[in-house]
């Protein structure tokens, strides 16, 4: 696919000195929109996953402690395991109320006197049992208690992290586009630049695709520069946020890692962007010389 | 012929070349020669008429069947037409490379006619350092090298001493013994008579044929 031999100089031509760099930028933004994307989808199938068929029951003690929150809870558990479709209710230990509450308030803060609800986390056995109406049992049976229905936000959750993801989509379309524009355009200025070239080999009887061929040699080989160094840079990039990331206490930041398969699909970008680049180059080509004689 | 909405350049002309014929094309400044030369190596349609080219009606052929013809038609431009930024031997394998001929016949096809029109020592020049007379070897050269069918040059002789201009027109006469049928656009009266061939005249956009002249004065 290379050649050491142009015909055509079109080494020489300015166009073409900046394509590498506006490939380079464009892989390289295409790469952190699709690993945002990537991330992002992650985490909400994540939510998804570990969060449908949850409820989680707030039982917050009372200012005079009577009864006490370990009756509270009783009684709330009591009012949970009569109810059909609950498969677990387990009120959480002190250790895991604790890194809960680590990131926000330090270590040992359960020690304190600080009133902190107790949380009862609740497995449904399948399907969407009457929230509103256990609500109101609960209510009646322990004042105060509070039912979080993760289903009602996960959902504003889960659009939001999509309609983010179809930005990023959205993104890498453009940069697609913008990088699609840029090769027509150094495409058309080398045919003008060398049109007499162009017409003296077509004159001898090279076929269009001899022409053409020239041309996407060229922005190939434009390109995979161009798409190396966005990698590298993307690359560098993504390192430096994960290892900022990981510099924050636990649970701030969103799961960063990618998996293999989402690293190789992220590496097939600058190949996808030099085969573009140089199919565009081609059908630019192929299209001019089509009104040649 | 005529030029987009101009004037025609080149009316009612008609004729015929036999393969393997040698033909001097003639007529002052403007009278048509080079929008003669141009149709015959397929470089433009003719507005109106017929061009019957190695059997094929040109204007009944698809465009993509056009360049296995146009490889059988060696050129030598007036002004030459080298590229600038190769060199005298990747000038004239281009025509080669064109048809897809391998590397390694190319360079040696290639250096073997150089050194035939005296370009032995200057393969690897770039035609900006070449004399303007080594400039139309090279020109020469790359219309030979696969050796065509047809051979159309315009002015070939114009910038070279006559030694020179002879040797090539023995080149060509070499090139016509292997069968292949020249077109040689010139001014130069001295070198048609003397080698006599048939000559068509082109006055006005018109053409007249003489034929072979038979007081031509050979040089062997």
């Amino acid at each position: 696919m290379f050649r050491t031999h142009y015909d055509l100089p079109l080494q020489r031509d300015v166009t073409g000195r900046f394509l590498p760099w506006i490939i380079a930028l464009m892989v390289y933004l295409a790469i952190l929109a699709l690993a945002g994307s990537m991330v992002l989808s992650d985490m909400a199938q994540r939510w998804d996953k570990g969060l449908a068929g949850t409820l989680t029951i707030q039982v917050p003690p009372l200012p005079d402690g009577t009864p006490t929150l370990d009756a509270r809870i009783q009684s709330a558990l009591g009012v949970l395991h009569a109810t059909p479709g609950i498969s677990k209710a387990e009120p959480l230990k002190p250790e895991q109320m604790a890194s809960l509450l680590e990131p926000w308030l330090g270590s040992g803060a359960l020690s304190t006197d600080l009133p902190v609800p107790a949380l009862i986390d609740v497995t449904m056995s399948g399907g969407r049992i009457d929230v509103r109406g256990l609500a109101q049992r609960l209510r009646a049976a322990v004042p105060g208690v509070e039912v979080d229905d993760h289903a009602a936000w996960l959902k504003d959750v889960l659009a939001i992290a999509r309609a983010v993801e179809m930005v990023a989509l959205g993104v890498v379309a453009l940069v697609g586009s913008a990088a699609i524009a840029t090769v027509i355009f150094v495409s058309r200025a080398g045919l003008a630049i060398h049109g007499p070239v162009v017409e003296l080999l077509h004159v001898m009887g090279a076929p269009d695709r001899y022409i053409a061929r020239q041309f996407q040699s060229h922005v190939l080989g434009l390109a995979v520069r161009g798409g190396l160094a966005g990698t590298l840079l993307a690359a560098a990039t993504m390192f430096a946020l994960t290892r900022a990331g990981g510099e924050f206490s636990a649970g701030l930041m969103p799961d960063m890692s990618l998996t293999p398969v989402q690293l190789l699909a992220l590496a097939g970008v600058p190949l996808t962007a030099a085969v573009l680049a140089a199919v565009t180059s081609r059908l630019t080509v192929m299209r001019a010389l089509a009104r040649l004689p | 012929m005529r030029y987009g909405t101009g004037p025609e350049v080149l009316r009612d002309v008609s004729f015929t070349l036999e393969p393997g014929t040698f033909h001097f094309l003639t007529g002052a400044s403007g009278a048509g020669k080079s929008s003669l030369l141009r149709l015959m190596y397929l470089a433009h349609r003719p507005s109106r008429g017929l061009i019957t080219m190695f059997g094929h009606d040109v204007a009944s052929l698809k465009r993509a069947e056009l360049p296995p013809l146009r490889r059988r038609i060696g050129v030598v431009f007036q002004n030459f037409r080298l590229l600038d930024h190769l060199s005298a031997l990747d000038n004239v394998a281009l025509p080669l490379r064109v048809a897809g001929a391998k590397e390694g016949q190319v360079r040696e096809h290639v250096a073997e006619l150089l050194s035939w029109v005296g370009l032995g020592d200057h393969l690897h020049d770039k035609p900006a350092t070449l004399s303007g007379g080594q400039q139309q070897r090279v020109a020469i050269a790359r219309a030979v090298i696969t050796r065509p069918s047809l051979l159309l040059a315009d002015e070939p002789t114009g910038n070279v001493d006559d030694r020179i201009g002879m040797r090539l027109l023995h080149l060509f006469e070499e090139l016509n013994k292997l069968g292949t049928t020249i077109v040689i656009a010139t001014h130069n009266e001295m070198l048609i008579e003397r080698f006599g061939y048939a000559r068509m005249v082109l006055d006005k956009g018109m053409l007249q044929h003489l034929p072979r002249s038979a007081a031509a004065t050979r040089i062997a």
